[in-house]
C-alpha cells in the first residue's frame, strides 16, 4: 500500500480532521461566557463546550471524508464529480463511495462492531446480576453499562436491515442502478459511524444514569456523560431521516418499467413502510434532544416543572418517537421473513395482498399507541381505555403477517438449511414477544408489569427474538451474494441452534422473574430471585458465544477459506439471485423487465404459462 | 495466508486488550476502608469530613463537594466503609461546607440513632432547622439518617480545599448507630448539594466516592 | 398424497386436542397463582385479568405451535430431492376472512374486558392522575407518598400531615396513595397490593386499593431515578385498625420536633432549592 494512497478524502483524513475539529470546538465552547452560565465554574462541567465540540467533531469527519467536495465543487463553478470511488479496489470500503453495493457493506461492518460492543456490555450488565448485591460493578458504572447497551443497540438496530440488505438489494429488486441519492446513502452511514464512537466517549464524561430513554428531569441532572447520549440519538435520527427518504425516493420513482406496486417483493414493502415511519418519526426524536440539550445548557425550562415546564412533555414526545421507532425495528425483520419462507418452502407468498395491508396497517397503527408507556403515569385516565384498544388493535395487522407466513409453509417443500431456521426462529419468537406485548396492552395487568423485567423480556423477544433474528437469516441468505464467498452451513447451524436455545433460555425466565416483582434497570434484587437470575445469566453467557461461533463462521469463510460462492445456491426465483455473486459493479447489463409475479414458485413449465423475471443477458 | 492469520491475531489481541481496558475501567472506585476498633473494643470509631471543594489533589473534579474519611491520621476520599455487624459505631464528622437546605424537611430529624439524638459541637438535639442542613449521613435501608448543620456564611476562615485543616471553620456532629446483621447497603447524602447542576442532584451527589458509598457489614 | 382436506382437519384436531390440555391447566393450575396474588380485590381482579388473557391467547397459540410442527413434520422435501416446486397456493379467501374475524373478535373482547376491569376497580390500582376516572364510593383513606431521591416518605394528611419513612396501612380500608414525587420521576410499586403509581414532580397521581387482612408488601422503586435506583425499596404492612393507632401515635410523637418545619400538607411540593448556586 503505496503512502501517497493514504492522504486524499478517506477514513484517516476523517478521523483526524474529526479530532482537530472537536478540539476546535471545544476551546470555541469554551469562548462562551455569559452571567446565567456561572455554573459552569461550579460543576466543572461546560456542556455547551462538549457539545459545539461534538458538532465540529462531526464536521470535521464529514469533511475528512470528503463530503463538502460536490458542493464546494458546484459552487466554485467546477465540473462536479458524481461517482466517488466506485471502480478501485478495497479502498473504496474506507471513504465516501457511492456504489450503493459498497455501502450495504460498510453498514454490515459498522454496525457489527457497535453491537458487538453493545453486545458486551450485555454480559456485563448479566455478571452484575449474577448476586443479589453488589458483585463487580457500583451504582454509576452499572447503569451506564445499562444505558450504554440499550442505546447502542436501539441506535444501530433502526437502520441494521434497512442498512445493509436495503441499500444493497432495494435497487436491484426494482431493477435501478442506484439509490435516489447514493451521497446521501453514503452520509447515512458515516453519520452513524460518527455517532457510535460519540457515544462511547460518554465513559471518558462520566456515563450516563438514565437508560436508552433519557427521561427528563433525570436527564437534566446528570453529568457531562448525558451529552453523549444526546448527540448520539440526533446523529442517528438525522441518519435515520435521510436513510428512510432516500429509500422512498428510491422506490416511488426508479421503478424499472412494468414494475407496478402490486409487483413489488414483499421486502421491499418492507422497506417502504419502515422508511414512512423513519422519516415521520426520527425529527421528533431530534427536536425533544434539542429541547433537552437547551435545558442543559441555556437553562430553558422545557421539563423542569418548578420552571413552568413538565416532565410529561418529555415522556409523550419521546414516546411519539419511540412507538413508531419499535415498528421500524420489527417491520424490516418481517419484510425478511417473508421473502425468505417462498425461497425454501418453494411456494409463492400466501396472501401478499394481506401482507402488504398488515404492513401498511402496523404502520398506521403505530403512530396511535404510544401512551401505552405512560398507562400509569398519571395520564388522563379517559385515555387509557382508548390505547389499550389501540394497541390491542394493532395485534391484528401484526397477525396478518403472522397468517401469511403459515400459509407459505402450507403445501410447501421446506429445506431447513439456515436461513431458514432463523425465519421459522422468527415466528416462535415474535409470537411470544407478541403475547406479551397483549399482557402490556391490558391496563390492569400492566399496573404490575410495567418497568418490570416482563416488559424487558418483550422487547427483547420482539427486537432480538424478531429482529435480530430475522438479520441473522438475512446474512446468511444474502452475504454469499454480496461477498461472492460461502458461509458454512455447518457452524451455521450450529450459531443457530445454540442461538435460539440460549435465547428462550435467558428471556423465557425473565418473563417470569417480571412478573414477580424485579423492577428493570436495577442493580440489586429480592434474595428470592438469585437462582432464577442466575439461570438467566448463564444461559446470557451461552448465548454470547453462539455470537462468537458467528464471528469465528464469518471470518473463517469471507477471510480465510473463500469458496467462491454459486450465483444462485437456493434455489430462488427472485432478480438479486439472477446476478452473479459478487454483484458486479455496474449491477445489470440492462434494466430488466419484470414478470406480473413476485413469487412465480409453484408453477410448473410447460403446463402453464411461466412468468420469471427476465434473466438479463451478461 | 500467513499474513492474513498475522493480522487476525494482532486484531484478536487488540480487542482482547480493550476489553480488558474497558472491565478495569469499569471495576475502578473507592478503595474500602475499614475502621479500626476503638480501646473499648465493643464499638468502632468513624471519623468523616464533608468539604465544600474536594480540590485537585484528591480528585479530577476539583469543585466538587465530597465526604472524606480519617484513616490513621491521614484523610482519604474513600466512600465504602467496612464495619462489623451488631457492633455500636461511633460517628464523627466535621463538616466544612455551608448550608444549603434539605428538600424534604423531614429529614431533618435523625433516625436510627442511640438515644434518637446526636451532638452539634457538643450540644444534644434530635432535629436541625432544615434550612441549616448541609449534608445529611442516611444508610436509608438501615433506617439510620442525621442531619449535618452547615457552617454559618459569615464564618471567619472558611475553608477552601480539602482536606481541611481543624483551624477552619467547622461544626461537628457526634452520633452512635448500631449494625445489624451482615449486608450490603449503600449510604447517601439527601441535601441537594451538588453546586450548579440541576436539582442540586447531579454529579457528586450521583457519583460514588464523594457523595454516596457503600457499607459493608461483616 | 394427503389433500389439503385432511391436513386441515388434522391440524384442527392437534389444535383442538392441545387446546382442551392446555386450557384447564391455564384455568385451575396457572390462573389461580398468577402474580401479584390475592392481597387485595385489585390484585385478585389484575390476576383474573391475566387469566382471561391467557385463555384468550391460549387457542391461537397452540394453532400456530401445532401449525408449525404439523408443516415442519408433513412438508418437509425428503431429502436429497432437487428443487421441486410446492402447489402454487396464493391465498384463500375463507381462511384470510376466518383468521381476521376470530382475531378481532378475540381484540375486541380483550380491550372491552380490560376496560371493565379498569373502571369496576377504581383504575385497577394504577395511578390515575390528579382527577381519575373511576372513583370509589364512600370514605378514603389518603395516604401520600413522596418519592425522592432516593428513598420513599410517607405522609398521613388525616393525622396532621405526619411524615414517616416506613408505610404502615389499617386493614379493611379503601386506600388512596397521593404519589408525587420531589426532583425526577419515580413509580410506587407496591407488589403485593397490586398497585404501581408513577411519581412525577408537581402531580398528584391518585390510586385506590383496598386493604384485606394484616400482611407486609413489598414496595419497590419501578422508574429509573439515578444511582441508587435498585436500592430504593421498603417494605410495607397492613395491620389491624388498633395496631395502626397506637402506631400513627407513637409516630406523632416522634416526629413532634420536625412537624413545625414541615411545609403544610399539599397534593405536589415544588422544593427549594432548584439550584443550588456556588
Amino acid at each position: 500500500m503505496k503512502l501517497r494512497r493514504l492522504i486524499g478524502f478517506n477514513l484517516l483524513t476523517a478521523v483526524v480532521l474529526g479530532i482537530v475539529g472537536f478540539y476546535l470546538g471545544w476551546w470555541l465552547g469554551h469562548l462562551v461566557k455569559a452571567p446565567s452560565l456561572d455554573y459552569f465554574d461550579d460543576t466543572g462541567q461546560n456542556d455547551i463546550a462538549l457539545f459545539v465540540a461534538y458538532l465540529t467533531g462531526v464536521v470535521g469527519f464529514l469533511v475528512g471524508l470528503g463530503f463538502a467536495n460536490y458542493p464546494v465543487q458546484r459552487m466554485l463553478g467546477k465540473p462536479p464529480s458524481l461517482r466517488e470511488k466506485e471502480t478501485a479496489g478495497i479502498g473504496r470500503y474506507f471513504g465516501l463511495c457511492t456504489d450503493h453495493k459498497v455501502v450495504g457493506l460498510q453498514y454490515l461492518i459498522g454496525i457489527g462492531a457497535f453491537i458487538f460492543i453493545g453486545g458486551l456490555n450485555a454480559m456485563l450488565i448479566r455478571f452484575e446480576l449474577l448476586r443479589p448485591t453488589h458483585l463487580a460493578w457500583n451504582g454509576n458504572n452499572y447503569l451506564t453499562l445499562v444505558g450504554l447497551h440499550g442505546t447502542m443497540m436501539m441506535g444501530m438496530m433502526t437502520s441494521g436491515i434497512l442498512g445493509p440488505f436495503a441499500n444493497y438489494f432495494v435497487p436491484l429488486m426494482i431493477g435501478a442502478r442506484r439509490m435516489a441519492f447514493p451521497r446521501i446513502e453514503a452520509l447515512t452511514f458515516w453519520l452513524l459511524m460518527a455517532a457510535g464512537t460519540i457515544l462511547m466517549t460518554t465513559l471518558a464524561f462520566g456515563g450516563f444514569p438514565t437508560g436508552w430513554t433519557g427521561y427528563a428531569p433525570l436527564s437534566e441532572q446528570s453529568n457531562m456523560g448525558m451529552d453523549a447520549y444526546i448527540a448520539f440519538f440526533a446523529l442517528v435520527g438525522l441518519s435515520m431521516t435521510l436513510l428512510g427518504l432516500n429509500m422512498l425516493v428510491t422506490v416511488i420513482t426508479m421503478r424499472a418499467p412494468g414494475l407496478s406496486w402490486s409487483r413489488l417483493p414483499i421486502f421491499v414493502w418492507g422497506t417502504v413502510t419502515t422508511s414512512v415511519l423513519m422519516v415521520l418519526a426520527a425529527p421528533v426524536l431530534i427536536s425533544t434532544l434539542f429541547m433537552l440539550a437547551l435545558d442543559r445548557t441555556a437553562q430553558t425550562s422545557f421539563f423542569n416543572v418548578q420552571a413552568g415546564g413538565s416532565p410529561y412533555l418529555y415522556e409523550n414526545l419521546f414516546w411519539i418517537f419511540g412507538h413508531p421507532e419499535v415498528y421500524v425495528l420489527a417491520l424490516p425483520g418481517m419484510g425478511i421473513v417473508l421473502e425468505i419462507l417462498p425461497v425454501f418452502a418453494r411456494k409463492p407468498l400466501w396472501g401478499y395482498r394481506l401482507a402488504v395491508t398488515g404492513m401498511v396497517g402496523i404502520m398506521l397503527l403505530s403512530f396511535l399507541v404510544w401512551q401505552h408507556h405512560l398507562f400509569v403515569s398519571g395520564i388522563n385516565g379517559d385515555l387509557r381505555p382508548f390505547y389499550m384498544l389501540s394497541t390491542e388493535l394493532i395485534s391484528l395487522p401484526t397477525g396478518f403477517i403472522f397468517v401469511c407466513a403459515l400459509g407459505t409453509l402450507w403445501a410447501g417443500r421446506i429445506r431447513l438449511t439456515v436461513p431458514m431456521l432463523f425465519a421459522l426462529a422468527w415466528i416462535f419468537n415474535f409470537l411470544i414477544g407478541g403475547l406479551s406485548g397483549v399482557f402490556l396492552s391490558d391496563v390492569p395487568s400492566d399496573v404490575t408489569t410495567h418497568g418490570s423485567f416482563f416488559s424487558m423480556a418483550h422487547f427483547h423477544y420482539t427486537i432480538m427474538g424478531g429482529l435480530l433474528f430475522a438479520f441473522f437469516g438475512a446474512v446468511y441468505f444474502w452475504v454469499p451474494k454480496m461477498t461472492g464467498f460461502e458461509l458454512s452451513e455447518r457452524l451455521g447451524k450450529i450459531h443457530f441452534w445454540v442461538m435460539f436455545i440460549a435465547f428462550n433460555s435467558t428471556f423465557g425466565p425473565l418473563l417470569v422473574i417480571g412478573f414477580l416483582g424485579m423492577p428493570r434497570r436495577v442493580v440489586t434484587y429480592a434474595g428470592y430471585l438469585q437462582g432464577a437470575n442466575e439461570w438467566v445469566s448463564i444461559s446470557a453467557f451461552v448465548l454470547g458465544a453462539s455470537m462468537l461461533v458467528f464471528l469465528v463462521n464469518l471470518v473463517w469463510t469471507q477471510v480465510f477459506v473463500r469458496t467462491p460462492a454459486a450465483a444462485n445456491p437456493w434455489g430462488s426465483k427472485s432478480i438479486e439471485f439472477q446476478l452473479p455473486s459478487p454483484v458486479p459493479v455496474h449491477d445489470f447489463d440492462r434494466i430488466p423487465t419484470f414478470g406480473p409475479d413476485p413469487y412465480p414458485y409453484g408453477v410448473i413449465e410447460g403446463t402453464r404459462p411461466v412468468a420469471v423475471p427476465a434473466r438479463p443477458t451478461a | 495466508m500467513r499474513s492474513k492469520l498475522a493480522i487476525l491475531v494482532v486484531a484478536v489481541l487488540a480487542v482482547a486488550v480493550l476489553i480488558g481496558f474497558y472491565i478495569g475501567f469499569l471495576t475502578g472506585g473507592p478503595t474500602p476502608y475499614r475502621p479500626v476498633p476503638a480501646s473499648s473494643g465493643r464499638s468502632v470509631d468513624l471519623t468523616l469530613q464533608t468539604v465544600a471543594a474536594v480540590g485537585s489533589k484528591l480528585s479530577p473534579n476539583e469543585d466538587w463537594v465530597s465526604y472524606l474519611v480519617r484513616e490513621q491520621g491521614v484523610w482519604r476520599r474513600s466512600t465504602v466503609w467496612t464495619l462489623p455487624a451488631n457492633t455500636l459505631v461511633h460517628v464523627t464528622v466535621y463538616n466544612f461546607d455551608g448550608k444549603s437546605g434539605l428538600r424534604n424537611p423531614f429529614l431533618a430529624q435523625a433516625r436510627g440513632v442511640v438515644g434518637g439524638t446526636f451532638a452539634i459541637d457538643g450540644k444534644s438535639t434530635s432535629a436541625i432547622d432544615p434550612d441549616d442542613a448541609s449534608h445529611t449521613f442516611a444508610i436509608p435501608s438501615m433506617g439510620v439518617i442525621v442531619p449535618i448543620e452547615g457552617v454559618a456564611d459569615d464564618a471567619p476562615q472558611q475553608c477552601d480545599d480539602a482536606p481541611c485543616p481543624m483551624a477552619t471553620a467547622h461544626e461537628t456532629i457526634t452520633f452512635t448507630f448500631r449494625t445489624g446483621k451482615k449486608g450490603h447497603y449503600r449510604w447517601q447524602c439527601f441535601v441537594p448539594c451538588a453546586a450548579g447542576f440541576v436539582y442540586g442532584f447531579g454529579g457528586p451527589m450521583q457519583t460514588v466516592g464523594y457523595m454516596d458509598g457503600y457499607v459493608n457489614v461483616v | 398424497m394427503w389433500s389439503s382436506r385432511s391436513h386441515g382437519q388434522r391440524i384442527a384436531a392437534l389444535t383442538v386436542i392441545g387446546t382442551a390440555i392446555v386450557l384447564p391447566l391455564v384455568v385451575f393450575v396457572l390462573g389461580p397463582n398468577m402474580p401479584p396474588g390475592k392481597g387485595t380485590p385489585v390484585a385478585s381482579s389484575q390476576v383474573t385479568d391475566n387469566t382471561v388473557l391467557l385463555v384468550v391467547m391460549t387457542p391461537f397459540t397452540v394453532f400456530i405451535l401445532a401449525y408449525l410442527a404439523y408443516a415442519l413434520v408433513v412438508f418437509r422435501a425428503p431429502k436429497g430431492e432437487g428443487l421441486v416446486d410446492g402447489a402454487p397456493v396464493r391465498g384463500h379467501f375463507k381462511a384470510q376472512v376466518a383468521w381476521l374475524a376470530t382475531t378481532t373478535a378475540a381484540v375486541l373482547f380483550l380491550a372491552i374486558f380490560g376496560t371493565t376491569e379498569l373502571l369496576a376497580d377504581n383504575g385497577a390500582g394504577g395511578g390515575g392522575g390528579p382527577n381519575p376516572v373511576a372513583k370509589p364510593s364512600g370514605a378514603v383513606f389518603p395516604v401520600q407518598v413522596i418519592a425522592q431521591q432516593w428513598e420513599f416518605t410517607y405522609r398521613y394528611p388525616t393525622y396532621g400531615g405526619v411524615e414517616t419513612a416506613t408505610l404502615v396501612l389499617p386493614a379493611g380500608r379503601e386506600i388512596a396513595f397521593h404519589v408525587t414525587s420531589l426532583d425526577a420521576i419515580h413509580s410506587f410499586w407496591a407488589y403485593q397490593l397490586g398497585v404501581k403509581a408513577d411519581a412525577n414532580p408537581g402531580v398528584d397521581n391518585v390510586a385506590y386499593v383496598r386493604t384485606k387482612s394484616p400482611s407486609t408488601f413489598q414496595i419497590r422503586c419501578a422508574e429509573l431515578c439515578g444511582l441508587w435506583h435498585g436500592y430504593m425499596s421498603d417494605t410495607g404492612r397492613v395491620v389491624s385498625s388498633s395496631d395502626f393507632a397506637t402506631w400513627i401515635a407513637a409516630r406523632r410523637r416522634q416526629f413532634a420536633p420536625v412537624m413545625n418545619y414541615l411545609p403544610k400538607y399539599a397534593p405536589s411540593y415544588a422544593p427549594d432549592p432548584t439550584f443550588r448556586a456556588g
